[in-house]
């Protein structure tokens, strides 16, 4: 594929992905929008994937070096903070679920 | 591996994240959401790994070792209060680390002469600008929230003039580089630069705002992260990133709707200026305060039909949401009505009260959202502000000139009394006077929110 067909390609699904974006959150409870901000957070952590590209690749002088390498620590906490993050703000939500229909162990409400 | 295996599994990974967005927004598969985006992550990181480009391995995985510790201990501790300023730190750190990148690409391009094709320039232009800002506005926003820096809006003479100059020159070097100039000071001016704007643009910006500013900058931070996808030839980064550059977008829009708030007003400094002129309006009317003792609140609260919690920041500051859910019981049990009433926004965060009030066991069928709770307010003996202030200021239906004038509110001055727990008379985050705290049906009850409901829970128990 020469340079021109690529460029072209990678616009296509970058307009595409844009799309995407707004279509596949249009709905969304005021309660998610802070969980969703935290997770969305979490994927753009992908920047890890471009850090190890350029750390990764041989022949390269100090400076990229430790730029790559800075690049590479910085991602990595955007990665597992975000996902962690979001999943204790997901955890809280989680456990108010059993409140709504309390049983015991037999699946009978408890006596009040 | 081949670059098609490698492409075929990229768009696995693509897949998950559209599916993790798409749960996201669903409270009953949101968790699993998550996790699914997470899963995704690990492979597109394990393809990377199995890339014959890639050949330091051992380097990669130390630094992994470094950021994936730090991120998870410091996510693993913070208390839940904190959430908000964890999201800006990893925020910013991802637009840092795409900034890195562009500067990366740009050293290593640029010794071969020409070989820095205008698309290429434009994208590292592109992807230095928008994670510098991400990154340094990020971190403005973590250290307000932290309260390492004053929460409240900072401003100074000329400070349009200066921001007009920062992001002229950010931009001037950035369009020499996309332009084909390729010396090295010119990158340094443009990730400088940015970076000072960053700080200049958070800063006036009101603490109480900051999660619509810190979900802008997530999604700048995700057009950053496609940027480089371009630099890098990587489908994987332009789809994801783009994914949160557009859906970041949108849910910021829905924030400061939720606000009832342009995103405009919330993001250039109108806050701050209007926010004077109404807090000199509030003071001048003169009302008094009168402080109660936790001995007279009690005997408000157990000789009450309905009582209604009213949580704000303060609770959350003061981790009372225990306190609150025992001394809520124990009126039940002297036959009191009590429910939650709960503002979408209250708090630092949308959903913040749901976070903590559901920690604490609150029974789900308590809690009322604000459509809910309003017309209740009117048959309501006693109305419990704890560490609430913004969105109970009765400015935002009544007061014109008030910077939250507008925006939808919990109408606790209907109730017969209200009582306010709070910290001192300091106006709230976003610096705010408050006329409620004037009104005659108002009583405080000054002091720190967990120790107040403790006196409560006593008091009520003696009675």
């Amino acid at each position: 594929m020469s340079h021109g067909q690529l460029l072209v390609f990678e616009v296509t699904i970058l307009v595409l992905a844009i799309f995407l974006g707004f279509e596949v959150i249009s709905k969304v409870p005021t309660l998610l929008h802070t969980p969703l901000m935290s997770g969305t957070n979490a994927i753009h952590g992908i920047v890890i994937v471009g850090a190890m590209l350029v750390m990764g690749a041989g022949h390269k002088d100090t400076l990229t070096w430790v730029i790559g390498f800075v690049a590479v620590i910085l991602a990595s906490a955007n990665v597992v903070g975000g996902f962690v993050v979001t999943d204790r703000m997901l955890e809280m939500f989680k456990r108010r679920r059993p409140e709504r229909a309390p049983t015991d162990e037999d699946g009978k409400p408890p006596p009040q | 591996m081949s670059h098609t295996t490698r492409d075929l599994l990229y768009l696995v990974t693509i897949v998950t994240f559209i599916l993790a967005l798409r749960f996201l927004s669903r409270p009953d598969k949101a968790r699993w959401g998550n996790q699914i985006g997470a899963v995704g992550m690990l492979l597109a990181i394990a393809v990377t790994f199995a890339q014959s480009e890639v050949v330091s391995y051992w380097e990669i995985a130390v630094g992994m070792v470094i950021g994936g510790g730090f991120g998870a201990v410091a996510a693993r501790r913070v208390k839940m209060t904190a959430m908000p300023q964890m999201v800006a730190l990893f925020n910013g750190v991802g637009g840092g680390a795409a900034a890195l990148i562009s500067w990366a690409e740009f050293h290593n391009r640029v010794p071969a002469h020409g070989n820095l094709k205008l698309d290429i320039s434009i994208a590292i232009m592109l992807s230095a600008l928008i994670g510098s800002i991400s990154f340094a506005g990020s971190m403005v926003a973590f250290a307000k929230l932290q309260e390492l820096i004053k929460g409240r809006p900072i401003t100074y003479p000329g400070q349009q003039v200066v921001n007009g100059l920062v992001v002229t020159a950010a931009l001037a070097a950035g369009i020499a580089i996309a332009a084909g100039g390729e010396e090295q000071w010119l990158m340094w001016a443009l990730l400088g630069c940015a970076a000072v704007f960053g700080v200049l643009f958070v800063l006036p910006i009101g603490g109480a705002d900051m999660p619509v500013v810190i979900s802008l900058l997530n999604a700048f931070t995700g057009l950053a992260a496609a940027a480089t996808g371009f630099e890098l030839e990587n489908n994987v980064l332009i789809v994801s990133g783009m994914l949160v550059g557009a859906s970041g977008t949108l849910l910021t829009l829905m924030m400061s709707r939720a606000m009832n708030r342009s995103i405009a007003n919330v993001l250039f400094g109108a806050f701050g200026q209007v926010s004077a002129g109404a807090a000199a309006a509030a003071t001048s009317d003169g009302g008094t305060v009168r402080a109660a003792s936790a001995e007279d609140v009690a005997v408000m609260l157990a000789y009450a039909h309905k009582v209604v919690f009213v949580p704000g920041y303060g609770l959350a500051v003061a981790q009372a949401q225990h306190d609150v859910r025992q001394l809520a019981d124990l009126l039940e049990e002297k036959g009191v009505e009590v429910s939650y009433a709960i503002h979408p926004v209250a708090g630092r965060m949308p959903g913040h009260m749901n976070v903590l009030l559901a920690e604490a066991n609150v029974p789900y069928p308590q809690l009322k959202e604000m459509d809910e709770a309003n017309p209740e307010f009117g048959r309501t003996d006693v109305a419990l502000v704890v560490g609430a202030n913004d969105v109970v200021n009765p400015d935002a239906r009544s007061n014109e000139g008030s910077p939250i004038y507008g925006m939808p509110i919990l109408n606790v001055d209907q109730a017969q009394t209200v009582v306010v727990l709070k910290r001192s008379m300091n106006p709230g985050f976003a610096g705010i006077e408050n006329p409620l705290f004037y009104n005659p049906k108002t009583v405080m009850l000054f002091g720190d929110a967990k120790e107040s409901i403790s006196k409560l829970i006593e008091d009520v128990k003696s009675l």
